[in-house]
């Protein structure tokens, strides 16, 4: 049962190692807990989650795999535990030949050792391939099929009638970086822009270690360098405002707003859909002041890396045809326009705040994606790493 | 089983998983990490862990030029080489020029001592990898003076991180990890009363309240914390603030003493056009 829940965390996407696994074992050996399930959890989450991005996958995975388990661990106070209580919980979810098969390796104890053992070898590569390991999971009563009624281990059945468990409060979810970008989250995405800001910085002299090394050389000298920390990277960005966008928009304008004082070269440029003839600086006065999207191109280098954030949900019309824009007339169909940005700043990629799960419903967003030969990414944490890995990249 | 266990202390309120997170870092004699925004009470944690177990408390604090080395000793060659300009004698013995680092002075306490890293992010991202090996095998080898440093006691290790930088996996792996989250309302207010067991109930409700508010307002540059709160109430108790001048509804205006949570130039306009801006909506 518990290499199952390793196996669940794992495939949620949760970095779990089992030299963490045996941490948690090691700690239930040691009896820093077998109080109630609440302890648990939290001893488990401690042991194996190194991120509080992971915190609410972890719960959720938790949850299910431990529904109608709890009152395993009321009641254990003081008996002679967690080794017979492992084995207990293992009685009743592993099947009689996984059993078999543990006894034959010479019984728990044995067990934990040759598991120490295996992953100490295995260290590093982090998949299955062991005897046991790959015995897991295959026992007949899963989580769900199994009925607490039948076990009289813990005395008290009430007391795993609690309120609202702490896993299933969720108090997480807004860590979790595949969720939105919004006020919460935003530092994070900042401290990932700000890295990718000084990414490229030539070096400069050390001048204390310099000193401090030619001393230590007995006054031979001895140069050292360290990266300059000014930024290099010049961005343009283009964002969509108005229509579906205005949910979003404040977030990502937030975000890049902050970025700001970081980027020596961020330039940006409101748009509207889908870039056309014309863009603007200041949104509200987007139909006054508009800027020949000729001029951007002929003004910025070709080293600028184009991000253009907006969530690609139109009219396919606003995206082939002359005159399909919703706002005006185009004498040019959008992926015209589309294809000159990229002619001009190759390295470029579109965020997204649409879900990810809805874009394959929507036309115009894979059209977009198509147009942007799929350098699309959802607009969060993840996403943004994503992004600005694929621009790091591009040549 | 309850000996030597940590349960917070009358300084310090520790919920349930950070107690947790603790006594099994304590209990495996591994390091704990300890992540959270500032002024979630990260550093003093450590402290109130050596005062709970009553263990010598040595703090490293980390700063963006500090090296790992540092931690274990350094040879003071400039030092060294003044001195050999000067003729002194002790020039000789190279023991005379080794400094101790703060490992070194955990690993040779005589009690368990409880070693604070405090702000690890702050440093260059090699430094915790660098730390590994020492951490790992309690050990370290002073070359200029070719002897091993062995830990008397494995020292209660906390380390804490304010995010600012990812830290490398195999560093992650070693350690029990606790996020602290931002305290809710009835745990803040278990924290304030630590702090002023005195408070009228009053008071510290409307205070809580207002405080909550202003932490919520979107788009904040910097979000007043615990330690915002704390200093915000010391002043309203000094001036002598009734609860009343706090209330939302009756507030025209920003609360009083602001420049305590709002230190900032921008959220302060901010606030105010979103205090306006929700007044004009009711109205
Ligand atoms: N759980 C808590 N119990 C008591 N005081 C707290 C708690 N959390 C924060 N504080 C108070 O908040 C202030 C900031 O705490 P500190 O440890 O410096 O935070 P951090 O190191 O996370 O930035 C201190 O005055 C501390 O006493
Ligand atoms: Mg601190």
């Amino acid at each position: 049962m518990m290499t199952d829940f390793f196996f669940k965390l794992r495939k949620a996407s949760i970095p779990v190692t089992l030299t963490e696994f045996l941490t948690l074992l090691e700690a239930l050996h040691q009896r820093v807990t077998a109080h109630s399930v609440e302890e648990f959890y939290y001893l488990a989450r401690a042991a194996l989650i190194k991120d509080e991005r992971h915190y609410d996958r972890f719960d959720q995975v938790f949850a299910s795999h431990f529904k109608g388990l709890e009152t395993l661990f009321d009641g254990l106070v003081g008996a002679n535990v967690p080794l017979e209580w492992l084995r207990k919980l293992a009685e009743l979810t592993l099947s009689e030949e996984d059993q078999q098969l543990i006894e034959s390796m010479g019984g728990w104890e044995k067990l934990m050792e040759t598991f120490a053992q295996r992953m100490a070898e295995q260290e590093g590569r982090h998949q299955g391939g062991n005897k046991w390991i790959g015995t897991a999971g295959t026992s007949p009563y899963g989580a769900y099929g199994y009925n607490p009624e039948g076990i009289r281990i813990g005395q008290d059945q009430s007391r795993h009638r609690r309120a609202v468990k702490v896993w299933d409060r969720r108090e997480f979810r807004n860590l979790d970086d595949t969720v939105e970008l919004g006020t919460r989250n935003i530092k994070v995405a900042l401290r990932r822009l700000r890295r990718f800001a000084r990414e490229g910085a030539a070096e400069e002299l050390d001048l204390d270690d310099t000193i401090r090394s030619t001393a230590r050389n007995a006054g031979w000298l001895d140069l050292k360098m360290v990266p300059e920390r000014h930024n290099a990277v010049k961005v343009l960005l283009f964002l969509d405002v108005g229509g579906s966008m205005d949910d979003h928009v404040r977030a990502c304008e937030e975000l890049f707003s902050a970025a700001r004082s970081e980027f020596k070269h961020l330039e940006y440029f409101y748009f509207h859909n889908m870039v056309y003839e014309g863009l603007w600086k200041d949104n509200r006065r987007r139909h006054t002041e508009k800027i020949d999207t000729l001029t951007v191109l002929h003004t910025f280098t070709r080293d600028y890396k184009l991000i253009l954030v907006g969530d690609a949900t139109m009219s396919p019309y606003e995206i082939t045809y002359p005159g399909g824009s919703v706002e005006h007339f185009n004498p040019e169909a959008g992926d015209v326009w589309m294809s000159r940005l990229l002619a001009a700043w190759p390295r470029a990629i579109w965020l997204n705040p649409q879900s990810s799960n809805r874009w394959s419903y929507i036309p115009s967003i894979q059209m977009v994606r198509e147009l942007m030969s799929d350098r699309m990414y959802p607009l969060t944490l993840e996403g943004l790493e994503q992004g600005i890995r694929a621009l790091q990249q591009l040549r | 089983m309850t000996e030597g266990r940590f349960h917070g202390t009358e300084r310090y309120v520790a919920t349930d998983d950070l107690m947790m997170a603790v006594n099994a870092a304590v209990t495996l004699g591994r390091p704990l990490l300890v992540k959270g925004e500032p002024g979630t009470g990260k550093t003093q944690l450590a402290e109130e862990v050596a005062f709970a177990l009553n263990r010598p408390f040595i703090q490293w604090h980390i700063k963006s030029t500090v090296k790992a080395q540092q931690g274990l000793y350094e040879y003071d060659a400039v030092s060294r080489l003044r001195d050999s300009q000067l003729g002194e004698g002790r020039v000789h013995d190279i023991s005379n020029y080794i400094v101790k680092g703060k490992l070194w002075e955990a690993f040779t306490a005589d009690v368990q001592p409880v070693l604070l890293i405090d702000e690890i992010d702050k440093a260059d991202i090699e430094f915790p990898n660098d730390l590994l090996l020492e951490l790992d095998r309690m050990e370290f080898y002073v070359y200029e003076t070719r002897q091993t440093v062995k830990a008397h006691h494995r020292p209660i290790i906390i380390i804490t991180s304010n995010n600012e930088k990812e830290l490398p996996d195999a560093f992650l792996r070693r350690c029990f990890f606790h996020y602290i989250r931002f305290p809710d309302k009835e745990t803040m207010e278990q924290i304030v009363r630590v702090h002023y067991p005195d408070l009228k109930k009053r008071l510290l409700s409307e205070a809580l309240e207002a405080f909550f508010e202003i932490r919520e307002a979107p788009g904040l540059k910097k979000r007043p914390s615990t330690s915002e709160l704390l200093d915000w109430i010391k002043l309203l108790v000094a001036e002598d603030i009734p609860p009343e001048a706090l209330r939302g509804d009756q507030r025209k205006l920003i609360p009083p003493l602001y420049g305590a949570l709002l230190k900032n130039e921008q959220d302060v306009h901010l606030f105010e056009r979103l205090l306006f801006m929700s007044r004009r909506k009711k109205d």
